[in-house]
């Protein structure tokens, strides 16, 4: 996946693992995340049983499919060395926005476009800010993550409820792929499926299209980029609004499996999402990191808290505690790396 | 700001490019919408004990706690940083004091042994921040975006998951007390503002936290020490965020962990942009930010006078921060630049 980084002809000379291992340092991260992710599903499995079954698996999925798409968002933002801090805030006034839409009698599937047009409409604004006016990244979307927190507010401080009947909720479906005994099903939703075409299609426009090149080439350095002749205007504002529409389009999974909508919904997601990102090894200065590792990123987040709710004595008030631990672990890893990698 | 007019033009001309000129007007303004609403709403009235009362009274009292985490994020900006963890510091620190009062009681002793612990906390916190800024060097916004975060799940841990009240009337003077028939809280902030000012702008510390900012590779050529300086820089940012937290907290003598300090970060960088503080780090002005912070409480009364929802004030602080920006930046500056020189070709030698 790094083939980007290294053409393949010097990956076929280095024949030693030592080797091997020192010039792929940057997927050393994202093969932590996996081995983490391994060790929890065994420690999980081990220490309280039931985790590797279909029904755990897919309820893992199921519940974490937003925060998946969320995570794709924030690796593309991230490659190119930004940020989006407005992911939870965008999804909060997307998903208060279409449900009271829906109630006011609109074509469900009119609002699910809208939903979607509502985050990209964001990230236009963040991407124009940050590329036309030089206006920091984090300033930007922190600016994005208010206003949007705040329209959310205006329009509504309650939950606001899907009717039953709404064919918005057919996105939020389970759909039972294999009939288990008892309850241990293995169950798709179309969020699960919408999660999963994102992912690959996020894969395809990385690592196959020229875009794909030049969010990796601006990360790397931007100037050079721009020298090369690549579309750095273009491409960065692209960024954003990729990620805010990959947050409508998050607002209409998690809104479709809950039924409901609430000005506070999603209130730190921008930290799982950063931390989902890190974890799979995107590195926040830019230019490396995979959008695969970012889904394994967003996986160990969801098991860990499988793993505390399961566990019962750690108190749900520390998961962002954790979670914050987590990622600085990461972030430090990741200088680590950066450091043995000047050497 | 190197202007050629003299006397008194010269004079209202650069006050008036000095940014936080515009927030004064801008605080005005408001008041003036305010006025228009209810032509009494500037009226102080003195009450039985001598005690100031008023709509302005109580801008002021609110504004006491966003000048303290202004001030400190004045600072941390002008290193070039930025410190999004201020509303939790607040979170932890009202935390912190409420759950130490609940237990030591209401004596002025436990008063001071909890403002002693919050700002022992605070310090920590603030000192595990310049840590990760300046030692492991990671980009400022990502170790306190972490902190931001943690910050106030440690706040639920440290209550339990509780809203924690106590009663101290010593601890509850600070926030609703008087002197003077002004507000202790203000007094107390306009008194810290003033001091950090003068340390900053009266030593040569100011200028080496605004060389860290401009290049922080020419200032440690130049035997700027930028660690230690960080260090000091954070820490302060984070006692400063712990006294607010105490300011917020001591009014209620109740720490709401999910909502007090929530969202002040964006307050604070307002508050520091709107003094004409740079983002992009290198200078700062400690009375702007004061300013700023003055304007941010008078829009926040504002828009509860007028009858919004308090809940929707980030939107309209968020169109503020976007519009700042704007006028920061290279382009729009060029702009109207560009129209100013049309007329007056020769004045446009100066840099500004």
């Amino acid at each position: 996946m790094s083939a980007i980084a290294t053409p393949p002809a010097e990956v076929s000379l280095t024949k030693s693992p030592g080797r091997w291992i020192s010039q792929h340092l940057d997927a050393l991260p994202t093969a932590a995340s996996v081995v983490i992710f391994i060790g929890m599903i065994i420690f999980g499995e081990v220490a309280y049983g039931h985790i590797v079954q279909a029904s755990t698996l897919s309820n893992l999925l199921i519940n974490n499919a937003h925060l998946v798409i969320l995570a794709v968002a924030l690796t593309f933002v991230i490659l190119t060395g930004g940020i989006d801090l407005s992911v939870g805030a965008i999804i909060a006034f997307s998903s208060v926005a279409g449900v009271m839409l829906i109630n006011a009698g609109w074509n469900p599937w009119l609002v699910v476009v809208l939903m979607i047009l509502i985050g990209s409409a964001f990230g236009l604004i963040a991407g124009v800010l940050v590329q036309f006016f030089g206006v920091q990244p984090f300033i930007a979307t922190l600016a994005m993550m208010f206003l949007g927190r705040g329209l959310a507010s205006i329009l509504s401080t309650v939950p606001e409820r899907l009717p039953d009947d709404s064919a918005f909720r057919s996105l939020g479906t389970q759909w039972k792929v294999i009939d288990g005994p008892k309850v241990n099903d293995l169950i798709i939703t179309p969020g699960v499926l919408i999660a999963v075409a994102v992912v690959l299609l996020a894969f395809w426009m990385l690592h196959r299209t020229r875009m794909g090149r030049t969010v990796y080439a601006i990360g790397g350095s931007e100037q050079s980029a721009a020298l090369m002749g690549l579309p750095v205007t273009a491409t960065k504002v692209w960024v954003y609004v990729i990620s805010g529409s990959l947050s409508g389009l998050a607002a209409v999974v998690y809104t479709a499996r809950l039924g409901s909508a609430q000005n506070i919904t999603g209130i730190g997601w921008e930290l799982d999402a950063i931390a989902a990102a890190v974890i799979g090894g995107t590195l926040l200065l830019g230019g490396a990191g995979f959008v695969l590792g970012s889904v394994i990123g967003a996986l160990v987040l969801g098991l860990m808290n499988v793993l505390i709710t399961r566990d019962g004595s750690i108190p749900p008030e520390a998961t962002t505690i954790i979670t914050g631990g987590i990622l600085l672990v990461f972030v430090l890893l990741q200088r680590a790396v950066l450091a043995k990698q000047r050497e | 700001m190197t202007d050629s007019d003299s006397g008194f033009v010269g004079f209202v001309k650069a006050f008036a490019r000095r940014q936080y000129f515009w927030g004064i007007v801008a605080i005005i303004l408001l008041l003036v919408v305010n006025l228009l609403k209810d032509p009494t709403y500037l009226a102080i009235t003195v009450s039985g004990s001598g005690n100031l009362v008023g709509n302005l009274i109580d801008i002021l009292r609110a504004a006491a706690p966003i000048m303290m985490i202004a001030v400190g994020m004045c600072l941390v900006v002008a290193t070039g940083g930025i410190d999004l963890s201020v509303g939790s510091v607040m979170a932890v620190a009202g935390a912190v004091a409420m759950e130490f009062l609940a237990s030591a009681g209401g004596s002025v002793a436990s008063a001071f042994g909890a403002l002693g612990l919050v700002i022992l906390v605070s310090g920590a916190l603030g000192l595990v921040n310049g840590l990760l800024v300046s030692v492991v060097g990671l980009q400022p916004f990502i170790s306190t975006l972490i902190l931001m975060l943690a910050g106030r799940g440690l706040a639920k841990v440290i209550t339990g998951g509780q809203n924690t009240a106590a009663n101290n009337e010593a601890f509850n003077w600070i926030a609703n007390g008087r002197v003077l028939g002004l507000p202790v809280v203000f007094i107390l902030a306009l008194i810290i503002v003033i001091v950090v000012g003068l340390v900053v702008r009266r030593s040569a510390l100011g200028l080496m936290i605004e060389a860290i900012g401009m290049d922080a590779k020419a200032a440690r050529l130049a035997g700027v020490n930028r660690r230690a300086l960080l260090f000091a820089v954070y820490i302060i940012g984070g006692i400063l965020a712990g006294i607010a937290g105490v300011f917020a907290t001591a009014s209620v003598m109740t720490v709401d962990i999910s909502r007090t300090g929530y969202q002040l970060e964006l307050d604070a960088i307002l508050a520091v942009v709107i003094g004409g503080t740079s983002l992009a780090g290198g200078k700062f002005n400690i009375s702007g930010a004061a300013i700023g912070a003055l304007l941010i409480a008078t829009l926040d009364k504002t828009v509860v006078f007028l009858g919004v929802s308090s809940s929707a004030t980030p939107a309209f602080k968020a169109i503020i921060i976007v519009v700042l920006c704007l006028l920061q930046s290279e382009r729009v500056r060029n702009l109207i630049r560009r129209r100013r020189t049309v007329p007056d070709v020769t004045k446009e030698v100066v840099p500004v």
